[in-house]
């Protein structure tokens, strides 16, 4: 077989087992396992700005905030939290347009500290403007949807429609990738002076970076209010922000498995290591130096560097070259 | 009036302890390119050895204090160098940024499950009663924060001005080529600045810590006012980050008395934004040159 059949493969044998996996599963698992399909698929929209687009943000959770807000908003006034979809979108969408222009000025650790600016301002909005988030106390009883009078209150189901959440949301930035905008991309990380000598339109495109990031996880926040079922500022914060990133970079940031690797790392195996308390995130940080110092591309790019370093190093200087 | 001058007072005291932390901030990235995010964790350190020191030994808290700094510029100056920096800086600096994002959360979460999870008081340097100057009381607390963050950013700027060492700091930092090819130890003159840095945040927990207290998350907000302070003034020169962190605790202290208490951060996160958006050299930095 080739390696694209292979690969195929490989992504049909995920499909399953995720598709199989929540029949194994007991209530807590069951959330758990929706809520590892949410952050992944928000991490899949900062994966698109950070891995894809080279544009560091630390101010995704801000994002995952509106959307979360919009549809407690939504659920309480009575209607359904569908509309929330669109809403959130579109607000994330336009508010991402807006946080890409510092982008345009500065870059790197500029570009995260600004980027953290913007997520704490959103943070103290949301815990001082009590009459519209109910403060410090946040959304309570945030119930999840009833479709043509199928409930998909249960953990089982509700389960599935974040699973469902995350094949859409990749699907999306699938898609994005596969375009000539995804290639405008990589070409903006890679060398921006070049790609714009090339045509490329990097005002625009560093811009939609940040949008289309931001707009995919709120989506995600409009499915994660109803699982937990209530919300608070604390769930936005800009250390919330951190912790995507460093689940994206953990996974492999600018590698599709990435964020659902990294999603693992952060939302299921502190569960497993419960019995390491407290002591699980000095692993956490420790494991984050570990593979900055020896795979900065992540778990994803793990087998490759373990290839490269079991690979014999070539005899001949002209092949070492290479 | 009174009230202005006893805010403008206490806010320059907590600006000067910012500036502390930012002025380390700033020496790593001009000696080595180096972003470190757990610089509100080299304060939580330093603070938790000096308690840590008190409880199993009894010692005095100069002793400790001194002990601590010690420690301090061994492990997050020496160790932190060659260990971290040195291993991962050829990666990127962007790279080393999130490892040391990975190292805070080691570090924060260390102190948690290996000493505690509580706030604890912490020994004071300074007695907390009010004196009175002129019919304003003024805390000692406050008074004696601004003279040692005011001895250490003295001494420092005398030690770069006037010694060789700090000199050829100083040189390496403007021009690392032209400084190598001057047979200037380039990457000693680094290491020194990295146990600068850790000194500095020693000094900066013996300040902040009797009103913070000693917690393992302690860092957080003064690591983030220590970096908004230096982009504000400036992390190209050590100037700018000590005016950084002065503007910032004097703004967020005024803003939150007379404009919106529950606001007052995010007038130090607007003047933040606005800087980076119009004067991304901060204000009283110089400008680089942008790299490609």
């Amino acid at each position: 077989m080739t390696a694209g059949r292979w690969r195929l493969l490989g992504v049909l044998v995920l499909i399953a087992v995720l598709l199989a996996f929540p029949f194994f599963l007991r209530n807590y698992g069951l959330n758990l396992y929706a809520r590892w399909a949410l952050i992944a698929a928000a991490g899949i929209g900062l994966n698109l700005t950070v891995g894809y687009a080279g544009q560091v943000s630390l101010g995704h959770a801000a994002f995952l905030g509106f959307g979360a807000y919009l549809s407690a908003f939504a659920i309480k006034a009575g209607w359904t939290m569908w509309p929330a979809i669109p809403a959130a979108a579109l607000l994330c969408f336009v508010v991402g347009l807006a946080l890409g222009f510092p982008a345009l000025r500065v870059q790197h650790h500029y570009l995260a500290f600004a980027t953290l600016g913007f997520n704490a301002l959103v943070f103290l909005a949301m815990r001082n403007e009590e009459w519209l988030t109910g403060g410090n106390y946040g959304i309570q009883r945030i119930l999840r949807p009833v479709v043509f009078g199928w409930s998909l209150r249960d953990s089982f189901s509700y389960a599935y429609v974040c699973l469902g959440v995350l094949a859409v949301i990749a699907a999306i930035a699938w898609w994005i990738l596969r375009s000539p905008w995804g290639r405008a991309f990589a070409a903006l990380r890679d060398n921006p002076i070049r790609a714009e000598s090339l045509g490329v339109n990097v005002r625009a495109y560093t811009l939609l970076a940040f949008a289309i990031g931001g707009a995919l996880a709120g989506i995600a926040g409009v499915f994660f209010a109803p699982l937990i079922g209530y919300i608070d500022p604390h769930m936005f914060s800009g250390l919330v922000s951190i912790d995507l990133l460093l689940i994206v970079i953990v996974g492999g940031s600018g590698r599709f498995i990435g964020p659902l690797l990294g999603a693992a790392v952060g939302v299921l195996l502190p569960e497993w290591l419960r019995f390491m308390g407290d002591w699980y995130l000095v692993a956490f940080g420790a494991l984050v130096l570990a593979l900055m110092a020896w795979c900065p591309t992540g778990l994803a790019g793990l087998p490759e560097r373990v290839a490269t370093l079991l690979r014999p190093a070539p005899r001949d200087p002209a092949e070492r070259a290479t | 009036m009174i009230d202005f001058v006893q805010l403008v007072v206490s806010g320059l005291a907590t600006g000067a302890i910012y500036a502390l932390v930012a002025i380390g901030f700033a020496l790593l990235w001009q000696t080595s390119n180096a972003v470190n995010f757990a610089q509100g964790e080299f304060v939580m350190l330093p603070a938790f050895v000096v308690l840590a020191l008190i409880k199993a030994f009894d010692l005095p808290l100069w002793l400790a204090a001194a002990i601590a700094l010690v420690v301090a510029v061994v492990i997050m100056g020496g160790l932190f160098k060659r260990a971290i920096v040195d291993a991962i800086l050829p990666q990127g600096a962007m790279t080393l940024a999130i490892a040391t994002i990975g190292l805070a959360v080691a570090m924060k979460n260390g102190v948690r499950a290996g000493y505690s999870a509580e706030a604890h008081p912490f020994p004071a340097l300074f007695p907390v009663e009010p004196i009175r100057i002129l019919g304003v009381g003024f805390s000692l607390a406050d008074i004696g924060a601004l003279v040692l963050a005011g001895v250490a950013i003295g001494g420092l700027s005398l030690f770069l001005a006037h010694t060789l060492a700090g000199r050829q700091m100083q040189a390496a930092a403007q021009n690392r080529d032209a400084a190598l090819s001057l047979g200037i130890d380039v990457d000693r003159m680094a290491l020194y600045t990295f146990g600068i840095n850790a000194a500095l945040a020693t000094v900066a927990a013996l300040l902040v810590t009797p009103s913070y207290l000693a917690k393992f998350d302690m860092g957080e907000s003064l690591g983030l006012y220590a970096f908004y302070a230096a982009i504000i003034g400036g992390f190209n020169r050590v100037l700018g980050a000590l005016w950084g962190g002065l503007i910032v605790g004097v703004l967020s202290n005024l803003a939150g008395a007379y404009l919106s208490a529950s606001y007052k951060d995010g007038f130090v996160l607007a003047l933040l934004i606005v800087v980076i958006l119009f004067r991304p050299e901060g204000l009283f930095g110089s400008s680089e040159e942008r790299k490609v």
